[in-house]
């Protein structure tokens, strides 16, 4: 079944403002980068989505979100208690239903003619349960991404069938435990930041809420896991590339792969070539 | 189908289990050679690693047992030296196709066969080695390490508990305790990698994890292993080794993989095996600033520290494998590879601590048992080799995986009760023994291989003995399980390797049922061998009482053998309890909680960890000792001198490159074969009636400190009780002796017997001859102490760069190597330190002065007034047999005696055809003279391989004409005129080679560590007499047992099989 909603969280009390940067996009038109992940989402069938967001953060939210205001429900996180808790923020909103699941500091850039929104809710229209995109991630970069244990499924070259989850493995838990046939060494399947979920997850996370004490988080992964022993739960590797727009130079990365994707690629290119030709090492900012 | 090769690759286990021996015993000469082509050419073309392994092993054990006896024993070989070059360079099979190759030229001999047999075992031992270290790579978890060449792709980072200040602003200390494990029983070391790689349904250990304390020291037990780790605010690794009082803070990447610069290359292999700082990152040229930087951040590093309490080198309780297990265990948690920072393991970390300790070990170039890393599981448990399966790197490759399973018994299995009564009745104990077990586990790997029919019936016996053992402990019976121990250490592990006991042991053993009688419950030998950690049991209600006696026993036992045997430290008795929750962790808010020594180590740091030398020497001891023992300092500036302007020094041993070294020709050695029945009858008569004419006297050379034998501790080898013979270990002297009377009571004689000693010797000696009131000699008995004595120095820098890169060195294996290379670097820098031929003064004083060398040992009959006494006593004496006390089969033959007489030499030396390990001259015609050359003296490495005859030492002397050599009168050596005497040794010294020599001398430390340092001894040689032409040198070949030397322990497999036999014929004991 294709689902018709979209969460994004944009909750972080340190990093809220992530999304609400300025970007130029691959047309060449200046826009926050939850714009650009909204137009995505609505260009590829999504009708509804929410943002979960940090207290006091509406206005600026409704701001960047720039056309798709309207189309958009905030929902405001109380008090950081984990991202398992701020997905289960939206449980009023998806309902019964199934919805894609974002999260707000990634930009997405697809390889192919199809988004990898779109990419993602093709394969949601041959498969009922969970799906969450990965792409192959080398061991170093394991610190910052959930994995999966998973196996291909058979005639499907860019699916898989997930047996575990587990978040940021060291590369020791990967090798025993995450290897996955057919993967260059030392690489492993990571979450890409994109995920189809059903609504069994948010009644397991409700439940797990219901459990939370006092000061304790909860997170997504365990609840991933849980899906994963007790449902069919596909990975999907999608034709595109991820950008953490959080971690050192992410945001540079993302807006050069955006700039050199559209019509202004020659332009960017020559600017990069003079940069590049005019810079020295050790020069001082002024 | 070759019948060798059948037992090889039978399915059938009754085929596959037949003894080689046997099976060699039915096959003539010409059917064992097809064999031994068939065998070369399956090892060449077979796959699997385990067939070629055994296929190598039945070349090698053919080529050394079975084939020698079968050749013609005149047919004389050379073993080409290019051979021995691939030898040295760890090319095994290119110096067995070399070897093939002389075979094919010259024929099969026993000379060539020894070199055949040497090449198939190094080869046979390289292949397991290469599999155990691509099969520790390859364990799932370790592989990641192998591939991370760069800090950007560094994949750990430190948790934040440790990289975050606590709450008063200081960063908190991981801690991790680990105990020990002791092993109930291994199965006849069926923890050896290889064993149970290739057996693992015979690879079984019962071991327990202890904590222990010393009795009458410390009060309750506790966890000997700890490991601390935390972050600092300077960006390199500090390490420290609290115990071996070492410290070093790290700055390069390079300095990591350095293991042999100081004390602290387990800590190192540690940081390396845990993936902090990954093998893979060896020799990348990248910073370990950078590296530190993204596990714990910029301007940051790491301190880790290790201490063990309380516990000796040698106490087979497999302490540094655990040490390592806890410093891996810790960096583990530390970088947030474990579930839990603090507490206990889960069971497959545990796994992976293993395969960390397994790859550490590799590292460091050392590697015990896999069982070694007990301590890291709880309690009480068995541990079982498994089978490889489907996904296992090792399958089909080898039939056991690398990584054992461990079954840790739950109370339902060995109730509390049980563990209390193990406690209760075991008296742990370190004897004080430090010996090398390493020997013992390559005996143990090729007897299994070789399925020799004892050994192997001793293996099932084990694993029989192994399941009551369990029994016993389930039903908390301990007077069974003392029983059950005793019987496993009687039967199969001593049937499997005889060296696992000593003299000592069977004492303290004796001592113990001598004064418990029906309440000493049994033995238990730890690990490897015994002498070091052991356990003894009691009934319950003698234990306090037994810990007091056996104290007190092994202080006595080792008083009385302290000269024989190998002691690094005094016996210690521990208190132990059983470990319940195996390593465990926690967090420590601010200092580090470790003794005060720690401390004051960081407050002054010793440089590179190895501490600066202490001056341990009583300088006045030493002065007075060499007084007594006749030390010429004249001689010494001279020798120094000579040293410093490099007219003395290891090149200038050497021969003229120009000299001529040929083999002998025909008729320069007396054959052992070619003479008649009735020449024999001849000899053998001449030799009785000289015997019982009383004309004949032996001297054994016993001046040494078995530097060879014990690796530099100093010991007596005369008195080392090396083996047992019809029942009792005997020391090389008893054999000796026990010769000497079978002599004397066939032919009617007294045969005076001497014994040369040295500073070193004489004590112990004279000593240990009057508590077994001289083995009940009926001859004359007389003591020669040592007349000569030097004083070692520091060696010159351009002697220790010869040593190292001039002669021949056997290339180690890749780690070793390295360990090698980086500890000769600090070696370098010592004697720099210390000043190049300075006098060597920083040890015992016993270990600051050398025997001249064995041209001296006969002169000091003479010096000290042996000879003259005798002479006066026996005037019609005229023959010595001299020889060295490590030859076992020297003895007065009359036939060789007759040989003497009759061929009216000066000096009639023995020689035996040259094997593989006989190295260090031979017997050669230099630019046309026949004489004797020391290998010192070689001109070129390869020179002795052209050399048919190698020394043995045992040389028949005329008295008449060696006191000519003097240019001395039996009335001059009757007079005693000591000035005379000591000329006209010094005159002949002078006409014969001196030659510096580098040895290597243990310096103890504190817990048994200890530190081999290489300095530099002159020396004149016995066998330079035949460069004189007037010495009239005779040369004859005798048998290989007559003549084998026993060198060093790891003989003495080999010297059983071959040579004991011969020797017990030549024997009476009382």
């Amino acid at each position: 079944m294709i689902p018709s909603k979209a969460v994004v969280t944009a909750a972080s009390p340190t990093e809220y403002h992530l999304p609400l940067q300025t970007l130029v996009d691959s047309e060449g038109v200046a826009k926050t980068a939850l714009a650009i992940i909204l137009d995505d989402l609505f260009a590829s069938g999504i009708e509804s989505a929410a943002v979960i967001i940090h207290p006091g953060t509406r206005d600026a939210f409704l701001q960047a979100a720039g056309e798709h205001a309207e189309r958009l429900t905030l929902l405001e996180q109380g008090a950081p208690r984990g991202y398992g808790h701020a997905v289960w923020s939206a449980h009023e909103f998806t309902g019964d239903d199934s919805f894609v699941l974002l999260v707000g500091d990634h930009l997405y850039l697809s390889d192919e003619r199809a988004s990898c929104v779109r990419q993602m809710l093709e394969v949601a229209a041959t498969h009922d349960g969970c799906i969450s995109a990965v792409n192959p991630t080398h061991e170093s970069q394991l610190r910052y991404y959930g994995a999966v244990a998973a196996t291909r499924v058979p005639a499907s070259p860019s699916l898989f069938l997930v047996h575990d989850v587990v978040e940021k493995p060291t590369p020791t838990l990967a090798e025993q435990e995450l290897i996955v046939p057919g993967l260059r060494a030392g690489n492993y399947l990571c979450f890409f930041g994109m995920h189809c979920l059903t609504a069994g997850v948010m009644e397991h996370l409700g439940e797990e809420v219901s459990r939370l004490g006092e000061g304790e988080l909860l997170e997504l992964t365990p609840t991933l896991a849980f899906m994963a022993r007790s449902e069919k739960y596909l990975a999907a590797e999608l034709g595109g590339q991820r950008f953490n727009i959080g971690e050192r130079y992410g945001l540079l990365r993302a807006q050069l792969s955006l700039a050199l994707a559209g019509p202004h690629r020659d332009e960017v290119l020559t600017d990069i070539i003079e940069i590049t030709a005019h810079s020295r090492p050790g020069c001082q900012s002024s | 189908m070759s019948k060798l090769l059948n037992i090889i690759t039978s399915s059938d286990p009754e085929v596959r289990d037949t003894a080689l021996a046997g099976a060699c015993s039915e096959l003539a000469l010409p059917e064992l050679l097809e064999e031994c082509i068939a065998l070369d050419q399956f090892r060449r073309e077979t796959g699997n690693l385990y067939e070629r392994v055994r296929a190598l092993f039945f070349l090698s054990a053919i080529h050394r047992f079975h084939l020698p006896s079968k050749l013609d024993s005149g047919q004389v070989g050379l073993i080409p030296f290019e051979g021995q070059e691939h030898l040295l360079r760890r090319r095994f099979a290119e110096a067995i196709d070399v070897f093939h190759l002389a075979v094919a030229e010259q024929g099969a001999s026993e000379s060539l066969s020894s070199a055949l047999a040497q090449s198939y075992h190094e080869l046979a031992f390289q292949a397991l080695a290469i599999q155990v270290r691509r099969s520790v790579r390859t364990v799932r978890g370790n592989q990641w390490m192998f591939r991370m060449g760069h800090p950007a792709d560094h994949p750990l980072s430190f948790v934040e508990e440790l990289v975050g200040p606590a709450s008063g602003g200081v960063r908190r200390v991981l801690r991790e305790r680990t105990p020990v494990r002791m092993d109930l029983s291994h199965a006849g070391w069926s923890d050896i990698f290889f064993l149970g790689m290739d057996y693992p349904e015979g690879a079984r250990v019962l071991n327990v994890s202890v904590d222990l304390g010393v009795a009458g020291h410390d009060h309750g037990t506790r966890p000997p292993i700890e490991a601390h780790v935390r972050v600092i605010d300077e960006p390199v690794i500090a390490l420290t080794s609290v115990d071996l009082m070492a410290t070093a803070r790290i700055g390069t990447v390079g300095e990591i993989f350095d293991f042999g610069k100081d004390a602290l290359g387990l800590l190192k292999a540690a940081v390396i095996a845990s993936g902090v700082v990954p093998p893979g990152i060896e020799g990348s040229g990248q910073r370990l600033e950078n590296l530190l930087e993204r596990m714990v951040g910029p301007g940051r590093g790491i301190e880790i520290v290790s201490w063990v309490d309380g516990i000796s080198k040698g106490s087979r309780l497999a302490v540094s494998t655990n040490l390592l297990a806890a410093l891996i265990a810790v960096l583990m948690r530390a970088t947030g590879q474990t579930e839990a920072l603090t507490g206990i393991l889960r069971e497959n970390e545990r796994r992976l601590v293993l395969a960390r300790a397994i790859l550490g070990e590799w590292l460091g170039g050392s590697g015990g048992g896999w069982q070694d890393s007990g301590g890291v599981w709880p309690g009480i448990k068995l541990i079982s080799g498994v089978p490889a399966r489907e996904g296992d790197p090792e399958l089909g490759v080898s039939r056991g995986r690398l990584l054992p399973e461990h079954h840790v018994f739950g109370e339902d299995e060995i109730p509390e009760s049980s563990r209390e009564a193990l406690q209760d009745s075991l008296v742990l104990v370190h004897g004080g023994m430090t010996q090398n077990v390493g020997p013992i586990l390559e005996m143990v790997t090729e007897k299994y291989l070789l399925r020799s029919a004892g050994e192997w019936e001793g293996r099932k016996e084990a694993l029989v003995l192994l399941g009551e053992l369990v029994e016993c402990l389930k039903q908390g019976d301990m007077k069974a399980l003392g029983q059950a121990t005793t019987r496993n250490f009687r039967g199969p592990i001593q049937r499997i390797i005889p060296w696992a006991t000593n003299l000592f042991t069977e004492t303290l053993i004796a001592r113990a049922e001598e004064e418990f009688g029906e309440d000493f419950w049994g033995f238990w030998m730890l690990g490897g061998m015994s002498g070091g950690g052991m356990g003894f049991i009691f009934a319950p209600a003698r234990k306090s009482e037994a810990q007091k006696a056996m104290s007190r026993i092994m202080q006595e036992a080792k008083d009385h053998l302290q000269a024989a045997l190998p002691f690094g430290m005094s016996p210690v008795v521990y208190n132990f309890s059983i470990n319940h929750s195996g390593t465990c962790a926690d967090l420590l808010d601010g200092k580090m909680q470790l003794p005060e020594s720690y401390f004051q180590l960081q407050e002054k740091p010793a440089e590179g960890g190895r501490r600066a030398s202490e001056v341990r020497s009583d300088q006045g001891a030493l002065q007075l000792l060499l007084e007594e023992n006749g030390f010429d300092r004249a001689s010494h500036e001279a020798v120094r001198a000579d040293i410093l302007a490099g007219r003395v020094g290891l090149e200038s041993n050497r021969l003229s490159p120009e000299a001529r070294i040929e083999d002998v020709s025909p008729g320069d050695v007396l054959e052992k074969t070619v003479q008649s029945e009735a020449a024999r009858a001849e000899f053998s008569r001449l030799g009785r009636e000289s015997l019982a004419a009383g004309e004949v006297a032996v001297v054994t050379l016993a001046a040494g400190a078995a530097s060879r034998w014990t690796g530099g501790a100093g010991t007596c080898k005369a008195l080392n009780p090396f083996a047992p013979l019809d029942g009792s270990y005997r020391t090389f002297l008893e054999v000796h002796l026990a010769k000497s009377r079978k002599t004397a009571r066939e032919h009617g004689c007294g045969l005076p017997h001497i014994v040369t000693t040295s500073y070193l010797t004489h004590g112990p000696t004279r000593e240990f001859l009057e508590a077994v009131a001289s083995y009940g000699y009926e001859g004359p008995l007389l003591l020669s102490p040592g007349r000569a004595v030097g004083l070692r120095m520091v060696p010159t820098e351009r002697d220790l760069q010869f040593a190292w890169e001039e002669t021949p060195q056997q290339q180690l294996d890749v780690q070793q190597q390295k360990l090698r290379d980086s500890s000769r670097s600090a070696l370098l820098e010592w004697a720099r330190t210390c000043g190049e031929a300075s006098d060597y003064t920083d040890n015992l004083p016993g270990q600051c002065l050398h025997p001249m060398g064995h041209f001296y040992e006969v002169p000091n009959l003479i010096l000290n007034g042996t000879l003259g006494r005798l002479l006066e006593d026996r005037p019609q004496l005229k023959t010595l047999l001299v020889h060295n006390v490590d030859t076992l089969g020297a003895s007065v033959d009359p036939v060789l005696l007759g040989r003497h007489l009759e061929g009216d030499h000066g000096l009639s030396y023995e020689v035996i055809t040259r094997h593989l390990a006989d190295r260090g001259g031979g017997l050669a015609r230099v630019d046309g003279k026949l004489r004797l050359v020391e290998g010192l003296a070689m001109p070129d490495a390869g020179a002795e391989f052209r050399l048919s005859y190698y020394n043995s030492m045992t040389t028949w002397v005329d008295l008449d004409h060696y006191l000519s050599l003097l240019g001395l009168t039996r009335e001059e050596v009757m007079a005693d005129d000591r000035f005379r005497l000591g000329r006209a040794v010094r005159e002949l010294a002078a006409r014969v080679p001196t030659y510096l020599t580098i040895k290597n001398v243990r310096e103890a430390r504190d817990q048994g560590q200890q530190v081999t340092y290489p300095v530099a001894q002159v020396e004149n040689l016995w066998g330079d007499l035949t460069i004189l032409p007037e010495a009239n040198c005779g040369y004859f070949e005798v048998e290989r047992e007559r003549g084998q030397q026993l060198k060093e322990p790891s003989q003495l497999d080999n010297w059983l099989a071959g040579c004991s036999e011969f020797v017990r014929n030549l024997c009476e004991w009382e």
